[in-house]
């Protein structure tokens, strides 16, 4: 076979990674701070998963006279009605708000709204009806949800390396965490259930990167019992590297893939998840990594612990 | 080692056969894929509402109504074993959850006490020591009760929808008080809405013709004792624009629990809904009928009155008639209705999520579109940076692919569009596995290590970061099966699955692969 691979990461790269953590905390801070302070004064663009209220796709007949829809539905007192076109001309989204008096309200008004409709509509693709219990609900799952995988992780990564080990993969993971909210803030992109589910895959896709990199710092601190904790880390990442971005680029392969063809109703789920897969990588390089050199990972790695790692050595 | 034992071999073999053996079906059509013998792995997918169309409701039985009744039926039963018991009370009434009441004679407390127990099963009775006593339901009497109530109503739910007619609904309680109910394929959500949304509670009961509701509202008064007024389900008054109302008995002379049958009917042009009663109920509206010939009675449905018909003739037959103004639907759906018989307590939709037929073609479409081309990106990129290696490991993701379909057909898991996206990101991750390998086999083969021994280090010493990683994810999908709901728990399934075949995949498979190779080849440089 003459099928001759392409080294895309050049190996043996010396690159100091550890070096730049400044650089790379002061970015990460920006970022948070960022990301909080949009989150308090911006605040989320909450679906109806979460804010309850009533969402239709629908398709007209002929191309889609927004105005004159828009014109209809707001005067029939169901408070705020946004509409928008979804991917074809002839497709609208229209979002009513939560309406007041509970969940039979929520239900006259779906009548309200199809029966002001009427003829303009050549079919109903997709109509959602969140009332406020269940919205409130869903809120509450989502947020143990994610508190409890971040936790779950933590302790799975306690019980396989050390303490120190599982303090810099919550950080990071943290870190992934309140980015990802941020840039749905910044952006205004619909946060819904989706988001959470996308949120929690980020969550473990960095944590697999970052356990990679931690796997290999084990190994190292064993191998190269007299290097410093810094050079040990470079080297690790180092060693890693070109694993992390071919791992990256073959998921981001798959992801744009959706993001692109999967059509509208995931798209945002996609781009999620995209944004993810850099975060998580750039946070298993430069935030799970460094973080161990303020925990004095030398002391705590006894022997016993890896002795299988390096077994074949 | 290298080395690969022969039943291992069979085994790694033979898991990828049944992969493509079970997920073969889902290439064929539904009705090629019927006319497979039940032997043979004939399961397909099956397909989320979210891509096949349908519709999802949340229900939430009201209990409280439930609650309510009951102890309104205690403070009766209380009033009716004091009254005979001669006791002396007074301030009977409901007090939050208890039935409370004061004994005039403190002398009869005791006494009071222990005939209330009477009332009812599974009561508890407190005194106060003041004369005040209190009558409420133990926890297991009222677990009890609720489980008794959800069960019926999700009978009668499923009564509702199956007379209604749509392919494989699925209708299950969830928690505490919930249903679930999913119509795969439905059209008019709005109709079984409307059925779903009604408690159709009927009753036959006579008009009070002492008084009419114009005169009592006139003088501001309050209806005759054991008379009410109840709105028309229809009839508008033209004077008034507000429904008309009658003044109807309370007391109830045949229940709608007597119907054994109706069935929409059409009688002078008009749609209309005959309905016959069983020996019971047929004794006993001849039995009114005959005494009150002349007068009218009201069919009453869920608090109002759909007819008043004046009564020509005793009715012995135990049939008639309803006449009102139904249109065609209305007509079938309140036979459907009363067919069904009604609910023990009010449904509230809590939660609605419809999906049109054309919508979810459209994502089946999108969803293999971006399939295909995520699959050939990431084969090409992989060939470009492994060679041979990297065909191994697309192989290893091909077969992948039909495992997981096959699982997913065999468990009978519900494919849904996140589930899609699902499926496409674990391809992306499962190359992780491969890539881990490679990646350490190159740098064993940098240190200097043979290509046999550089393969068998970059296997082993691979394994545990390849289960460390994937485990960690792992956690991540089963806590968002646990928390998600629908469509997203697809996702966590596909993730979930994709997670644990593409470890086998990547791990067995293409060590196989490699291993043969080597064997072959006996390359002394890698083409790594």
């Amino acid at each position: 076979m003459a099928l001759i691979p392409l080294r895309i990461v050049p190996t043996d790269t010396k690159i100091d990674f550890i070096g730049k953590r400044k650089l790379a905390f002061v970015f990460s801070a920006a970022l948070m701070l960022l990301s909080v302070g949009f989150f308090a004064f911006k605040g989320l663009n909450y679906g109806i998963d979460f804010k309850g209220g009533i969402l239709m796709e629908v398709r007209t007949q002929g191309p889609a006279d927004l105005p004159e829809l828009r014109a209809k539905l707001s005067s029939l007192g169901l408070g705020e009605v946004a509409l928008q076109e979804f991917g074809e001309p002839t497709d609208v989204l229209i979002r009513v708000e939560r309406q007041p008096g509970g969940e039979k309200a929520q239900q006259r008004a779906v009548d309200t709204v199809k029966q002001a409709l009427g003829s303009d509509i050549a079919s109903y693709r997709r109509v959602e009806s969140v009332g406020p219990k269940v919205g409130d609900e869903l809120i509450r799952a989502g947020i143990i949800a994610v508190i409890l995988s971040i936790f779950v992780i933590m302790v799975y990564v306690w019980f396989r390396f050390e303490w120190q080990f599982s303090i810099g993969a919550v950080v990071a993971l943290i870190h992934d965490v309140i980015s990802t909210i941020g840039i749905f803030s910044v952006l205004g992109l619909e946060f819904n259930l989706s988001t959470v589910a996308a949120i929690l895959t980020i969550a473990g896709y960095s944590i697999n990167d970052t356990v990679v990199v931690f796997d290999r710092i084990r190994e190292n601190l064993r191998k190269y019992k007299s290097m410093g904790v810094e050079d040990l880390l470079n080297l690790s990442v180092n060693h890693t590297l070109s694993r992390t971005i071919m791992t990256s680029v073959t998921t981001l392969l798959a992801l744009v893939a959706i993001f692109s063809f999967g059509g509208e109703v995931i798209a945002d789920f996609s781009f999620a998840l995209i944004w993810g897969v850099l975060i998580g990588t750039y946070s298993s390089i430069w935030i799970a990594s460094p973080i161990l050199l303020f925990l004095n990972i030398r002391g705590q790695i006894s022997p016993g612990v890896v002795a299988n790692s390096d077994a074949g050595g | 080692m290298v080395y690969f034992a022969k039943w291992k071999v069979v085994m790694v073999l033979a898991i990828c056969v049944l992969g493509l053996v079970l997920s073969a079906p889902n290439f064929l059509t539904t009705e090629q894929a019927a006319s497979i013998p039940t032997w043979l792995p004939h399961k397909q997918l099956r397909l989320g509402l979210d891509l096949q169309g349908g519709s999802h409701l949340l229900l939430e039985v009201d209990l409280k109504t439930v609650t309510r009744e009951r102890l309104d039926n205690l403070v009766h039963s209380l009033r009716g074993i004091l009254r005979g018991g001669k006791i002396g009370y007074r301030e009977l009434g409901v007090e939050g959850e208890t039935a409370t009441f004061r004994v005039r004679d403190l002398a009869d407390v005791d006494r009071a006490a222990s005939m209330a127990k009477q009332a009812e099963a599974g009561t508890v009775v407190e005194s106060d020591g003041s004369g005040k006593i209190s009558v409420r339901y133990t926890e297991e009497a009222i677990t009890e009760r609720r489980n008794q109530v959800i069960a019926q109503s999700v009978e009668i739910v499923r009564r509702r929808i199956d007379e209604f007619g749509t392919s494989e609904p699925s209708i299950q309680r969830q928690g505490r008080d919930r249903i679930i109910v999913q119509l795969p394929g439905i059209d008019d959500p709005e109709r079984v809405k409307r059925l779903l949304g009604q408690t159709a509670k009927m009753n036959f009961r006579l008009v009070d013709t002492t008084v009419s509701a114009a005169e009592i509202r006139a003088r501001g008064g309050r209806p005759p004792p054991g008379s009410e007024i109840l709105p028309s389900d229809d009839e508008i008054d033209p004077t008034t624009g507000r429904p008309v109302e009658y003044v109807v008995k309370k007391r109830i002379m045949v229940p709608g629990d007597n119907l054994v049958d109706s069935q929409p009917t059409v009688e002078q042009g008009r749609p209309v809904i005959s309905f016959r009663f069983d020996i019971t109920g047929a004794r006993k509206f001849g039995q009114v009928t005959k005494k009150n010939v002349g007068r009218p009675f009201a069919i009453v449905l869920d608090g109002k009155v759909i007819s008043a018909p004046i009564i020509r003739e005793p009715i012995m037959g135990g049939s008639g008639i309803i006449s009102g103004s139904f249109t065609t639907v209305e007509a079938k759906d309140l036979a459907l209705l009363l067919r069904a018989g009604a609910l023990p307590a009010p449904l509230t939709i809590l939660e609605e999520r419809t999906v049109g037929p054309d919508l979810g073609a459209d994502s089946i479409r999108a969803g293999k579109i971006a399939c295909i081309i995520g699959l050939i990106l990431v084969l090409i990129f992989m060939v470009i940076s492994y060679g041979i290696f990297g065909a191994m490991a697309n192989v290893a993701l091909l077969f992948n692919l039909a495992l997981i379909a096959g699982a997913l057909s065999l468990l009978q898991a519900t494919l849904t569009l996140p589930g899609i996206a699902g499926i496409i990101l674990t391809m992306g991750m499962a190359v992780d596995a491969n890539v881990l390998i490679f990646e350490r086999i190159r740098e064993e083969v940098r240190a200097g290590r043979t290509p046999i021994s550089a393969v068998d280090a970059g296997y082993r010493r691979a394994l545990t970061t390849i289960i460390d990683a994937n485990l960690t994810t792992l956690f991540a999908a089963i806590i968002l099966f646990m928390f998600g709901t629908g469509p997203i728990q697809g996702f966590a399934v596909t993730l979930s699955i994709g997670l644990m075949t593409s470890m086998f995949t990547a791990i067995m498979l293409t060590r196989l692969m490699v291993v043969f190779w080597l064997r072959q080849h006996r390359a002394q440089v890698l083409p790594l």
